[in-house]
């Protein structure tokens, strides 16, 4: 497991589990099942995988949106369901978290400027012009002409009503986003600028991130560190050039390896690993290994033993029983 | 570069070699809404050879979907109007009676969609329905017809297809109910597929292999592929030609390598910086500044220029889509002087590089 909570960590994870019952009520599912990591204040922690992976529902879990079934999850060292309801409360708004689809988060019949206003005012921060000069400075902030203010989501490209929803969580003046495939919903076009502008209110404010998306390019243009998740666990951690350029696990080398690139063929090298199926059922994952289904690599201890979660390189984790340091032997 | 004189005429590109399959000329949509008719696309040409893998790339709202779906005549009911042609192997799709369409559609023109659940019938099962579309276009026998459908399920690589041919679509994941539906697209042999973001609902490991799927079968059947998709990775991987698109005109026709490596039009070299991959990590990415026009305020001349680095005077002018030599188009009359950069140029400095070489 992971050493003690560093002092540097704006969030730590122990052992999370969180469970979901099926609509029938007949089953578990173990949407995450067992994680333990933490994120570093002032950095960009991405966590990358396929689709019911559990990406979601850890960012959820991380800003208490959802209530652990075990585990812990600690902000700067302290449990805050431990807290008094109140200053429970006031403590949420230091963590706030931001999600794909920026139709979902904007009341279609509430102006802009209503929208970026609505936070302050729930939390009954300052004075009305107080609360109207934060958020003017939001969203001057995230590059939006106060103009925009009086108009409705319906009259607002995607791309600034993703800077409208980054507004309102500015606001509130918080320590952590989490940002849950903020640019999936995005043209490509716009895409650079929402990244470009992530970046640079980390900058200015020292803001931490939990980046969550499937799309590794995003993670590793943005990202100190990124996790890949399978199946409700993590199977490997490190820095993104570690994992990115050598990566340890199985499952992050064929996860790369499918990346369409958009390089012309002479450059595109032929070593893609393509992989078998798909991903199991979290509601029956595999036992021991939960990626072995589809490893090329899975001997007969795959399926008997959980591969240890192994700080096998400094700072790079992984849970695979095979996995070496790539200097001591081909790969 | 090619030193080929540039198409000065209006009415753009002469028909299709003689060895086209299709040939799209002057192709334009328009649709009636509250707000009057509007053009949504117009000026559409281009060619598809037997064979061919052409990725149709561009954000979106350019007129990927619409331009694939008027092939078909599939468009939706407010259509106010079709104009230009399709030809296609001898017939025009754009004016073709509606029995001839249906002879078609199916059969030698087949198109599958980013969302497999709804183009399949729940309540049947999945190889009644790839026999149905066998049956309806040949006289096939049922058992014949059962016969088939198995092979092409083994071909789309469906794992014991004895047990899954009496499967329901919800019992199948959605990487195999994509299989299902190639399957069920190319069982007539059709010379044409059009694929509408086959793998953007899937995962990457799925995508990967639905990929590589579409090409092996191409390659084997010769059967031309027209892949719709914003993401110019999975044209790269899977094509040999890319048109752009934008705010519903053809901007840039190049086989694959030289759009990447040399792109003509200042749009297709903006997207290609934009993308993360190609950018040095943690740096600034390079973007494009503001938005697509909007389709009822479109500019006169170039459609890009509010947004173009290399806008000038004569900009305003109507851009054709010129000649560029080596079987490339541009509509850029600018396309000569530019040096824009494309994919290596940042590839050199980034991660991609790095990502290619690993194990
Ligand atoms: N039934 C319709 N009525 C009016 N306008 C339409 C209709 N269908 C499409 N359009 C318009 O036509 C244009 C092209 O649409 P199309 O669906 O082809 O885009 P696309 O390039 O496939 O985009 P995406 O990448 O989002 O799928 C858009 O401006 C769209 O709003
Ligand atoms: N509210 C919920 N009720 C039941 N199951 C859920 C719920 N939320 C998530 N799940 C399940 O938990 C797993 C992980 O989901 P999620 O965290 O959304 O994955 P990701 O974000 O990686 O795609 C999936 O199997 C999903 O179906
Ligand atoms: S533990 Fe076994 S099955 Fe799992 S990734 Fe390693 S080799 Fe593959
Ligand atoms: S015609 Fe002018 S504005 Fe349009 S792309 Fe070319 S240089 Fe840019
Ligand atoms: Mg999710
Ligand atoms: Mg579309």
């Amino acid at each position: 497991m992971t050493p003690q909570t560093a002092d540097n960590a704006i969030v730590s994870v122990r052992d999370l589990q969180v469970g979901f019952q099926t609509t029938d009520r007949r089953a578990v599912v173990k949407a995450v099942d067992g994680v333990s990591f933490d994120v570093r204040r002032g950095e960009t922690f991405g966590i990358i995988g396929e689709s019911g992976s559990g990406k979601t529902t850890i960012g959820r879990a991380l800003v208490f949106l959802l209530k652990p079934s075990g585990g812990a999850i600690l902000h700067n060292g302290v449990d805050p369901l431990a807290m008094p309801r109140q200053q429970f409360q006031n403590h949420r708004r230091d963590y706030q978290i931001i999600f794909q689809d920026p139709n979902a988060a904007l009341n279609p019949r509430m102006t802009i400027l209503s929208s970026v206003l609505e936070p302050l005012e729930l939390a009954r921060a300052g004075s009305k012009a107080e609360r109207l000069q934060r958020a003017h400075e939001a969203m001057d902030r995230v590059g939006l002409p106060l103009d925009l203010g009086e108009r409705y989501p319906h009259q607002l490209s995607g791309g600034q009503k993703q800077r409208v929803v980054i507004a309102r969580a500015l606001t509130l003046r918080p320590k952590m986003i989490v940002c849950d495939e903020v640019v999936a919903a995005l043209d490509m076009s716009i895409r650079g600028d929402v990244l470009n502008l992530f970046a640079e209110l980390q900058r200015d404010l020292g803001l931490t991130y939990v980046f969550i998306t499937h799309d590794l390019a995003v993670v590793s243009h943005i990202s100190e560190r990124i996790a890949v998740m399978y199946l409700g666990r993590f199977v490997e951690l490190g820095p993104t050039e570690k994992v990115s350029e050598h990566p340890l696990h199985p499952y992050t080398r064929a996860l790369l390896s499918a990346e369409p690139r958009p390089l012309p063929s002479t450059m595109r090298g032929n070593n893609r690993i393509v992989l078998q199926g798909e991903i199991p059922s979290p509601i029956d994952p595999p036992s021991g290994c939960r990626f072995r289904t589809r490893c090329q690599y899975a001997q007969a201890v795959c399926a008997e033993k959980t591969p240890d979660w192994r700080e096998l390189m400094p700072d790079h984790w992984v849970a695979c029983h095979f996995a070496h340091r790539p200097n001591f032997s081909p790969n | 570069m090619a030193t080929a004189q540039p198409a000065q005429r209006g009415s753009e590109a002469v028909a299709g070699g003689p060895q086209a399959l299709m040939s799209v000329r002057g192709l334009g949509i328009r649709f009636k809404t509250s707000l009057g008719v509007w053009q949504a696309t117009r000026k559409i040409d281009f060619d598809i050879a037997p064979g061919e893998r052409v990725g149709i790339v561009g954000e979106s709202g350019c007129g990927k979907t619409i331009t694939g779906l008027s092939i078909l005549r599939l468009l939706p009911n407010n259509l106010a109007g079709l104009d230009g042609s399709i030809h296609f192997d001898g017939t025009d799709l754009a004016s073709c009676s509606t029995r001839e369409m249906r002879a078609i559609r199916g059969r030698r023109i087949a198109m599958i969609f980013q969302e497999p659940m709804s183009a399949l019938d729940p309540v049947f099962t999945v190889g009644h329905q790839i026999a149905e579309t066998l049956r309806v276009h040949t006289n096939v026998t049922r058992e014949e017809a059962r016969e088939r459908t198995l092979e092409m399920l083994r071909r789309v690589g469906i794992a014991s297809p004895e047990r899954r041919i009496d499967d329901y679509p919800h019992q199948l994941s959605g990487g195999m109910r994509q299989r299902v539906m190639i399957a069920a697209s190319l069982i007539c042999g059709p010379q044409l597929l059009i694929a509408d973001e086959p793998t953007t609902a899937l995962d990457v490991t799925v995508q990967a292999q639905i990929l590589e799927l579409l090409r092996d079968l191409s390659e084997t059947s010769n059967t031309a592929l027209m892949l719709i998709t914003h993401d110019l990775g999975v044209v790269a991987e899977t094509c040999t030609r890319m048109i752009t698109m934008y705010a519903g005109e053809v901007i840039e026709d190049a086989a694959v390598d030289d759009a990447l490596v040399r792109p003509l039009h200042p749009y297709t070299s903006g997207l290609l910086r934009s993308l993360p991959h190609l950018s040095p990590r943690h740096g600034k990415l390079p973007s494009i500044p503001g938005r697509v026009p909007s389709i009822m305020d479109m500019p006169n001349g170039c459609r890009f220029k509010a947004r173009c680095a290399h806008a000038v005077a004569g900009c305003e002018k109507e851009q054709a889509l010129l000649d560029a030599g080596n079987g490339r188009k541009v509509r850029c009359w600018r396309f000569r002087e530019l040096e824009l950069p494309g994919a290596l140029q940042h590839a050199a400095t980034s991660p991609i590089a790095a990502m290619v070489a690993s194990p």
